[in-house]
């Protein structure tokens, strides 16, 4: 699968290609590449195979929360997710149990360092790094760490506009700006410290946080911890649901937007919520075939605006359908999904298979809450934002993070400003679902320029009316949530047709039909983020209303680029010109089915992918009896894997759920440290001659 | 409404409470078991590493072990299901001449015993395990008979023994009263009922102290806490639980072995003591404990460790259990302060206490007894801990 070269919004450096080995064969990879991605890019996508039953194992999570991309580099076993490819690295495959390397003699060890700080961040992304500005910029001094080596988090892998508020959150910017630019602000904080490729391993029963810093254990004491860690996925269950392919959009975000890798040509998309629905969108930016979308209920879930898009560009959305199996031997080959009837149960005759190569599972979100939990447990003074405290939106998670700013400023001493109203008011209207749907308004009049906003569901959004240079497009200021409207002609303004607002729209959901030359064949600017498909002028194109209806086919009479956004120009009868919405980017036969559905493979859905434990299993306890999640590990050994039980808890509170047992029945399973594995002889302080 | 009624009532479902039952269920009386927690093992049993060793330097521990091991031992052909048990043996290293004299004076007991046990010396001990470190090696003690098993399984196996010989188990169910009358035992009362019976056996492990209070019996119980840990899985390369029994900061010993399901299973005694029920991990535990492990065995640097916890240890002013009838309640017979041993005396201990409390004990028991008396004057500490 080859490297993203020209990928419409993200760039990166391909200069100093190198070589290491994987099972004997050599792979190029490039500076910055983690194993698993060089891996994926020369089309790589099974790193072995579980010792308890042979499944083979590979990247599942790509953000070091799972262990399933085990492999060996120079030796030891190591997440290939996590871990950099090197020059002349000898990578292996883990078929079975690994075998430790030799080591005859014991280095010098060193004692494990504390540092005392006031305030320790875990986790730079929206929410730590705004809280870590918050804090920073009135004189607390924080120590801020981050397991990846970039700060950021999730906005690195945020190639669209975001939603929310341009004055408070930088709404109308592409997610993968705005992490840049709160990580420049926290750099240029001389009392914030950053630690990169560290990763929190504890909050021990004594106060003390075990940081794993580049191969180095610290103790850090934190005054107050701010857990700002994200989520983790949910996951589903469902046969096949283990097999090389099937993964998050999360993992899928972070080759395809992080590592350019174009990690899949045939994608298939279980879950219609604003996660689904933009990796979907990034996908089809990657030039990946986007085969369809599944949403059990039956609507989606996400914003209309994200869900628009996608079917404008030809993805097929399936909603009151369910995946019922992944097929394939080693990988995925196929996809069979079925129409949900009565409580979510699938129709059955209704199934249908579909060619891909992989399938993401965008579910949900679960908060990233271990290290809030064990703060709380033994009393250390502890604060949560973001993600790790409520899922919601990026944008949510930015403003969230100042008010714990101010708010650990305040408990410390260190600020005497209570938190405003309008900013607790602000961080609610972020955080909020999506509300009511109305129609699109027409103005048919036939006169000047009219920005048309295919924007009909309300949203915390409000960019477009910060780039009106006339200042024609109002949103109630103080709950965002309102619909757009355009005001020409109040005050004598008139919209100038400075395509502004078409482009900077994170929905692509404004477009400008101009009268002036031709009444009855106006120009209608449609936006764009295609590089890949970038239509030429005069070329022809699909015009398709917002749902994805095709509307009319026009010539392109001109493209403009703004800010990796492209304005695209076409001509149409007054009769469609404000129905159109966007520009067709997939044939409609990429989401056709197979022939005949694929029956799924004798292979239960599994729960447990560490330790390999069905559905079936559970089940059964279940329905022996067992109540105490512990007594269950005990039996089954869910949970007791290498991941320490990230992805299955959910999943097994769920099957409980089907079998009608109130939570109040159930007792939760001890969560143990450590939050990854991690070598004895880092904990000992070994000092290995450097490489 | 009269309350139900049972032979014996039995106070946790742990290490000694559960083979405790399934014995005199298995000898035919009705049993109950009650437990404060959601299910087995879930007090201190789940947290023990699962070794079984008759390598004590106490004869009562040694008979009780010998038994305990042929259980576990021969598990598989009597019940069909896999325990992980694993007859890798137990080697105690000597790095220094104190240790060497010390496990060298104390083969005289062990082999008086019966035991089956040797001085290796650094080579021979070397060829059992090739990973230990051999500048300053002396030598160590091997016992062949000894093993270890899946601690979760084998305390989940017996209860499953348990149940279908017909003993009955509620969970959730603090003790809360032990009623007396007339100097006897009548029945227990817990949060939610009442259940009648003549007797009682107090094996509340870590919490023996307050449960013994109920019936005025002071036992000089108290827990101090154990940190342990397991690695991620890895090919098999260890036979053996290797103990190393060195004093150093922090620990007076750690020792460790390899599953049958390849994971290192690792653990100190903490020294000093850290007394009470605080159970949450601690950040002191691994790198002092992986120090001593990485020193021993230099291999285990790049075993990456998966997680850790802490165990309750009902600790006595000896070392050595306390097991007999009370001599003021009648009915009353406590099985208390295994010392952290619970898992491996409890199948031998539980065969031992349903032959005494029905009048059939042998002449072997009656000396375990009387070594663990709970009324014994507590002199010294044992050898080996």
């Amino acid at each position: 699968m080859p490297r993203l070269e020209d990928h419409p919004i993200v760039q990166r450096e391909w200069d100093n290609p190198f070589r290491f080995t994987y099972a004997g064969s050599p792979v190029t990879a490039f500076p910055g590449d983690m194993i698993s991605s060089a891996l994926f890019a020369v089309g790589i996508r099974v790193f072995g195979h579980h010792p308890k039953d042979g499944a083979p194992q590979g990247l599942f999570c790509a953000n070091g929360q799972c262990a399933q991309c085990l492999v060996i580099a120079d030796g030891k076993p190591v997440k290939a997710c996590m871990t950099e490819a090197r020059p002349g690295m000898i990578v292996e495959p883990v078929d079975g149990l690994p075998t430790l390397p030799a080591r005859d003699s014991a280095d010098r060890m060193r004692d494990v360092e504390t540092r005392h700080v006031p305030v320790l961040i875990l986790g730079g992304g929206p929410a730590g790094l705004s809280a870590a500005i918050e804090l920073g910029s009135r004189g607390v001094d924080v120590l801020l760490v981050d397991d990846k080596e970039r700060l950021g988090g999730k906005l690195v892998l945020q190639t669209h506009r975001f939603f929310g508020s341009t004055e408070a959150v930088y709404a109308g910017t592409r997610g993968i700006d705005i992490g840049e630019r709160l990580a420049r602000d926290v750099r240029a904080l001389s009392n914030v410290e950053v630690w990169l490729g560290s990763t929190a391993l504890a909050v021990f029963g004594d106060g003390a946080v075990g940081v794993l810093r580049r191969g180095q254990y610290t103790l850090v004491r934190p005054e107050v911890l701010l857990v700002a860690t994200g989520a983790r996925e949910k996951s589903l269950v469902f046969s096949g649901n283990t097999l090389p392919g099937v993964y998050g959009a999360g993992a899928f975000q972070t080759l395809v937007n992080r590592d350019l890798v174009k990690a899949a040509d045939r994608l298939f998309i279980v879950g219609g919520g604003n996660v689904g629905l933009i990796a979907g969108y990034h996908a089809l930016q990657a030039g990946i075939d986007v085969v369809g979308l599944v949403e059990a209920l039956p609507e989606c879930g996400g914003y209309k605006v994200h869900k628009d898009k996608l079917a404008r560009m030809g993805v097929p959305i399936h909603t009151s359908h369910t995946i019922l199996s992944a097929n394939g031997r080693e990988a995925v080959e196929s996809v069979t999904i079925a129409r949900v009837g009565e409580r979510f149960r699938p129709v059955p005759g209704s199934e249908r298979s579909f060619a891909c190569d992989t399938v993401l599972i965008a579910v949900g979100l679960d908060p990233v809450d271990e290290f809030l939990r064990s703060a709380r447990e033994i009393g250390l003074p502890a604060y949560a934002a973001g993600d790790a405290e409520e899922i919601a939106e990026a944008s949510a998670a930015i403003f969230a993070g100042k008010i714990r700013g101010l708010e650990i400023a305040r408990a410390l001493g260190r600020a005497a400003d209570e938190v405003p109203d309008a900013w607790r008011a602000m961080g609610e209207i972020l955080k909020s679902k999506p509300g009511a749907t109305c129609g699109e308004s027409a103005d048919d009049a036939g006169d000047g320029v009219v920005p048309i906003f295919h924007c009909t569901q309300e949203i915390p959004c409000n960019p477009c009316t910060s780039v009106c240079p006339q200042d024609l497009i109002h949103i109630d200021e103080v709950d965002i949530r309102g619909l757009p409207t355009f005001h020409g002609g109040e005050g004598g303004k008139a919209c100038i047709g400075c395509d502004r607002c078409v482009s900077v729209c994170p929905g692509l959901a404004i477009t400008l039909v101009d009268y002036r030359k031709d009444r009855e064949t106006p120009t209608v600017t449609l936006p764009m983020e295609f590089g890949l498909a970038r239509p030429a002028i005069g070329g022809e194109v699909v015009v398709l209303d917002t749902e994805g209806a095709e509307v009319a086919t026009a010539r392109v009479e001109a493209v403009r680029p703004s800010d990796r956004t492209l304005l695209v120009r076409v001509r149409l009868p007054r009769a469609i010109a404000q129905r159109a919405a966007g520009l067709r980017v997939q044939a409609p036969w990429v989401g056709a089915p197979l022939p005949e559905a694929v029956e799924p493979l004798p292979d239960e859905a599994i729960v447990c992918r560490c330790e390999r434990v069905t559905a079936g299993e559970i089940r059964a306890l279940i329905e022996r009896g067992i109540r105490d999640i512990n007594e269950l590990k005990i039996v089954s050994r869910a949970g007791m894997g290498a991941c320490g039980g990230k992805t299955c808890t959910a999943l097994i509170a769920r099957l409980f759920r089907e079998a009608g047992i109130s939570p109040r029945e159930i007792t939760e399973g001890v969560r143990r440290p450590l939050f990854v594995e991690v070598p004895l002889g880092v904990f000992a302080g070994v000092e290995e001659a450097k490489p | 409404m009269t309350p139900r009624a049972y032979d014996a009532i039995v106070l946790g479902a742990g290490s000694v409470g559960v083979p405790t039952a399934w014995a005199m269920a298995r000898s035919g009386l009705s049993v109950l078991v009650l437990d404060p927690f959601a299910s087995p093992g879930q007090g201190s049993n789940k947290t023990a590493i699962g070794g079984i060793r008759a390598t004590h330097s106490d004869p009562a521990k040694i008979r009780l072990c010998l038994r305990s091991l042929e259980i576990a031992t021969t598990w598989r052909e009597a019940h069909g299901d896999d325990i992980e048990w694993t007859t890798g043996g137990y080697s105690f290293v000597a790095y220094a001449p104190r240790e060497e004299k010390l496990l060298k004076d104390l083969l005289v007991t062990q082999k008086r015993y019966g035991l089956e046990i040797d001085w290796h010396d650094a080579d021979a001990l070397r060829a059992r395990i090739p990973s230990l470190r051999r500048e300053g090696l002396l030598g160590g003690t091997f016992a062949p008979g000894d093993g270890h098993c899946s601690p979760l399984l084998f305390g989940h196996a017996m209860y499953r023994q348990a149940r279908s010989a017909g003993a009955e188990f509620r969970f959730g169910e603090p003790v809360t009263a032990i009623e007396v009358a007339g100097g006897r035992i009548r029945g227990v009362a817990t949060d939610k009922d009442s259940y009648a019976a003549p007797l009682v056996v107090n094996a509340a492990g870590a919490w023996a102290r307050d449960v013994g209070a109920l019936v005025g019996e002071d036992h000089p119980v108290r827990p101090d806490s154990h940190e342990g840990g397991i690695t991620e899985p890895v090919a098999h390369f260890l036979d053996p639980m290797v103990v190393d029994i060195r004093p150093a900061p922090g620990s007076a010993n750690y020792y460790f072995f390899q599953l049958a399901t390849g994971q290192i299973v690792f653990c100190i005694t903490p020294s000093p003591n850290i007394w009470g029920f605080d159970r949450r991990e601690t950040s002191a535990f691994l790198p002092m404990v992986a120090k001593r492990m990485v020193d021993l065995m230099p291999v285990l640097a790049n075993l990456r460790v998966r997680r850790t916890w802490r165990g309750l240890y009902p600790m006595t002013p000896d070392g050595s259990p306390l097991v007999g009838w009370s001599r003021a309640t009648r009915g009353y017979f406590a099985a208390v302060g295994m010392c952290g041993q619970g898992f491996m005396l409890g199948p031998g201990l539980g065969e031992l206490i349903d032959r005494v409390v029905r009048g059939a004990p042998t002449s072997g028991d009656d000396e375990i007894l009387e070594l663990l008396s709970p009324y014994r004057a507590f002199a010294g500490q044992e050898a080996l801990k």
